[in-house]
């Protein structure tokens, strides 16, 4: 081999090495950072064809209705809970901290957090957007079969 | 009457984008010059066509006539002059059409500027931007019009602007981001343009290079404004948030970024011309993908438009087309064009191509980040979302070799770099990076080896680097007299190195010691971060033009003395029905004092949030330096010869 085919050969093996190495750090990387979207009834009964429910601890996002009624909050400090339906089963919420501007009894939003337990979840973070009549996208298509029923006599918990 | 003036001045700009196609492609293929010189005036016209439709929506908005049925959807007859005259980009009609002004902007100044050219290429150049505008006319007239009426029946007052973008930044955003996102066409067609005649020379790149420099410049200061909005007004106190809409504009600005330093070894080397066409198809591809993404409704995000499917079909079915037809082209033509240059492995091409791989390694981070969700989805495996940690922990690292070799490269020659006349400039270098750095990071904290220890090295090498370099430069020179040779070009990139240097800083420090907390509190009520206490001294009513809200006052007091008021407000916006945080920001240099007003809570108390951030405005200030770097480059003397050879 010619010295320059063997830099030639060299550069692109070094840069193959490198893209390969990106390519499985950025796959790695992103397998730890995946957080699946659950909605209530998903949450509780499992999500998919084959049910599967999500463990203790593990870091997910919880999309739901606030139940009316629901939100409780701390009198001394910025603890809150609520619970979230969307067409069966309730998930209850804790969070500390500023609840976004539009976050109303009745209206989608979609948490971040931790599961604590089987119907609870601790939030890290809580979304709503900036519209009254938004709903976020991935619980509206979660609840597009059920349009016929208001979100207000939903959970029916109270 | 004006609107439907306007209405007819869009399909006229169609029908001109039409004849901008045909006429120079047809004179270039039959070798006639009298249709190719058709194309400036053509393109001009249509700029003109499109002007006046953008006046005539922004004439119905000035004017209230909520017959139109997208003004009576953004805009209100309390809403202030200047607010109804940005609405008109506001939501997804009126910015389909300003994107519409921007991209006939461009063609026009392609038309005017680049009268230089050999006449064929110029009339290729304006074809295919004319080929670009019929994607978007026919978009903009068939599922995008703005100008629709809701005759007879039409609402006596309109529903407001979204709140979120009554505010400056919104003003300015928008418009630089779209000159970014659509100046991206212009590379995009000289590089088409250039495959069809299959000529590469110095000359096409010194041609491309203003118009990439430029459209980059644009870019970088759309997404930093775009920050700083974000910062303000979303009352987070965040800057970048991985949203999916923000990276779709940060994939073209890095792949831009490549295209930049590729530019400059096409065209002072004659080499990577292959590459460097993919770069400027891939710019502009991923900007077509950005507009795909905003706009179809596939995304969860603030930024995201009302959704629409037929539209998302539509733009995704015309960036196949675009990227499709350019890779046809690209693999034809191709392999006919061989680079002579030869290099060694430490030469100045090979550091641009570590350049290169890096900023395309991250660019495929982003890409893998925001598409990964969307195909999980749409698989029906259930929806998810890539966290920040994601992109952070790849980030920092892949920072690390780039920012060493950024310190690198300048240094280096082309072709072939001896190594032992760099040992010492980069001994002296390195030694002043670590005593700098260490020094900078002990006001903070000890010597713990952490993210804002990495910054300060990594930013501190690249500005002690430029600034010897600089130095260097000027002793070869001969002193100060060497400040006028050297070229504007040169100080672009020493400046552009210097905003990334001081980007890197900003992103590293604030991530480190930023203190934040979400706290309950009454009148006069004291809460401490750092050194710094905030005291909540009043909280009032608030009566705005088209709002209702709530006001707090804070004192910021250090060690005891107080250094600055801090006024938040909380609106709500009674048309749109919104409620909106307007955060309070006392900013310097060195940190920002940052008060977000949430909710009253009952006693009566209220929840705020309340953040230190220190070197925050650094990473804009890096942005700003980029630009300017940008600019610098745009005026150098080569890029105006007016005569170059045929």
């Amino acid at each position: 081999m010619n010295p320059r085919r063997k830099q030639r050969l060299f550069a692109v093996s070094a840069v193959l090495l490198l893209l390969g190495g990106a390519v499985g750090g950025i796959m790695y990387a992103m397998s730890e950072n995946v957080d699946l979207f659950y909605t209530p009834s998903q949450l509780v009964n499992g999500l998919g064809d084959e049910k599967t429910k999500p463990v203790v601890g593990q870091r997910l996002r919880i999309g739901g209705m606030v139940v009316k009624g629901s939100v409780k909050r701390d009198e001394h400090s910025l603890k809150v809970s609520f619970d979230l339906v969307d067409t069966g089963p309730v998930v209850t919420v804790h969070y500390e901290g500023i609840l976004p501007d539009l976050f109303r009894e009745g209206q989608g939003i979609v948490a971040q957090g931790t599961l604590q337990d089987a119907t609870t979840v601790n939030a890290t973070e809580v979304l709503a957007k900036h519209d009254e009549n938004y709903m976020p996208p991935d619980l509206k298509d979660a609840m597009k079969d059920i349009k016929h029923v208001a979100p207000a006599t939903q959970g029916g918990s109270n | 009457m004006i609107t439907e003036a306007g209405y007819l001045a869009l399909v006229l700009a169609l029908a001109l984008s039409f004849a901008l196609t045909l006429f120079p492609f047809y004179g270039s293929l039959k070798r006639q010059m009298e249709p190719v010189l058709l194309a400036r005036p053509l393109a001009v016209l249509m700029f003109i066509a499109t002007a006046f439709s953008f006046y005539a929506l922004s004439y119905a908005f000035y004017t209230n006539d909520f017959s139109v049925m997208y003004v009576a959807n953004n805009s209100n007859s309390l809403l202030p002059w200047y607010y109804r005259l940005t609405a008109v980009w506001g939501s997804h009609e009126g910015s389909m059409l300003m994107w519409l002004l921007m991209l006939s902007a461009w063609t026009a100044l392609v038309a005017l500027l680049a009268r230089s050219l050999p006449l064929i290429l110029q009339g290729r150049i304006l074809g295919v931007m004319g080929l670009v505008c019929i994607g978007f006319y026919a978009f903009v007239l068939l599922m995008s019009n703005p100008f629709e009426r809701s005759l007879p029946f039409y609402p006596v007052d309109g529903r407001d602007l979204n709140p979120l973008l009554q505010d400056f930044g919104m003003i300015i955003h928008p418009p630089l981001l779209y000159m970014g996102y659509v100046g991206y066409a212009v590379p995009f067609a000289f590089a088409i343009a250039a495959l069809l005649s299959g000529r590469f020379d110095a000359n096409w790149a010194r041609w491309a290079r203003p118009w990439a420099l430029a459209a980059w410049m644009f870019l970088t200061l759309g997404i930093m404004l775009g920050s700083w909005w974000a910062y303000n007004e979303l009352g987070w106190g965040g800057w970048w948030f991985w949203d999916p809409v923000e990276n779709a504009s940060f994939m073209p600005w890095l792949v831009g970024t490549a295209l930049l330093h590729t530019l400059s070894v096409t065209e002072k080397r004659g080499t990577f011309k292959s590459w460097t066409v993919l770069l400027a198809i891939s710019a502009f591809a991923l900007s077509l993908l950005g507009a795909f993404l905003v706009r179809s409704g596939v995304l969860v995000s603030v930024h995201s438009f009302a959704s629409d499917p037929a539209r998302g079909l539509y733009l995704l079915a015309f960036l196949l087309v675009v990227v499709g037809g350019s890779l046809t082209l690209y693999a034809l033509k191709m392999q006919s064009v061989r680079s002579q240059a030869r290099y060694q492995l430490f030469s100045r091409e090979v550091l641009l191509w570590g350049n290169n791989i890096f900023l395309l390694t991250a660019t495929l981070v982003v890409f893998l980040g925001t598409i990964y969700p969307l195909v999980h989805k749409e698989l029906g495996l259930g929806s998810i979302s890539i966290g920040e940690p994601f992109f952070n922990s790849i980030f920092h690292i892949l920072a690390i070799p780039f920012a060493l070799l950024l310190g690198l490269g300048p240094w280096v020659r082309w072709k072939q770099q001896p190594v032992t006349p760099l040992v010492k400039p980069f001994a002296f270098i390195a030694v002043v990076t670590a005593v700098i750095s260490l020094g900078w990071v002990s006001l903070y904290q000890s010597f713990t080896a952490n993210l804002a220890l990495l910054g300060l090295l990594l930013g501190v090498w690249v500005m002690t680097s430029s600034v010897a370099e600089i130095g260097q430069k000027l002793r070869s020179f001969g002193g100060a007299v060497g400040l006028k040779k050297l070229t504007l070009s040169h100080w672009g990139m020493v400046f552009g190195h210097l905003g990334f240097a001081v980007l890197v800083i900003g992103v590293a420090m604030t991530k480190t010691f930023s203190v934040e907390k979400d706290v309950r509190m009454k009148i006069g009520d004291t809460v401490k971060l750092n050194e710094y206490s905030f005291v909540l001294s009043d909280v009032y009513a608030l009566k705005g033009p088209n709002y209702l809200g709530q006001a707090a006052e804070l004192e910021v007091y250090d060690e005891g003395i107080k250094i600055t008021h801090l006024h938040a407000e909380k609106r709500f916006y009674p048309v749109s029905r919104a409620t909106m945080t307007e955060a309070a920001v006392d900013a310097s240099l060195t940190r920002d004092l940052y008060v977000a007003l949430g909710e009253e809570l009952p006693g009566p108390s209220w929840a705020l949030r309340v953040y230190v951030k220190p070197y925050v405005r650094w990473i804009w200030l890096g942005g700003v330096l980029m630009a300017l770097g940008a600019l610098l480059a745009l005026f150098d003397r080569r890029y105006r010869q007016r005569s170059i050879a045929e």
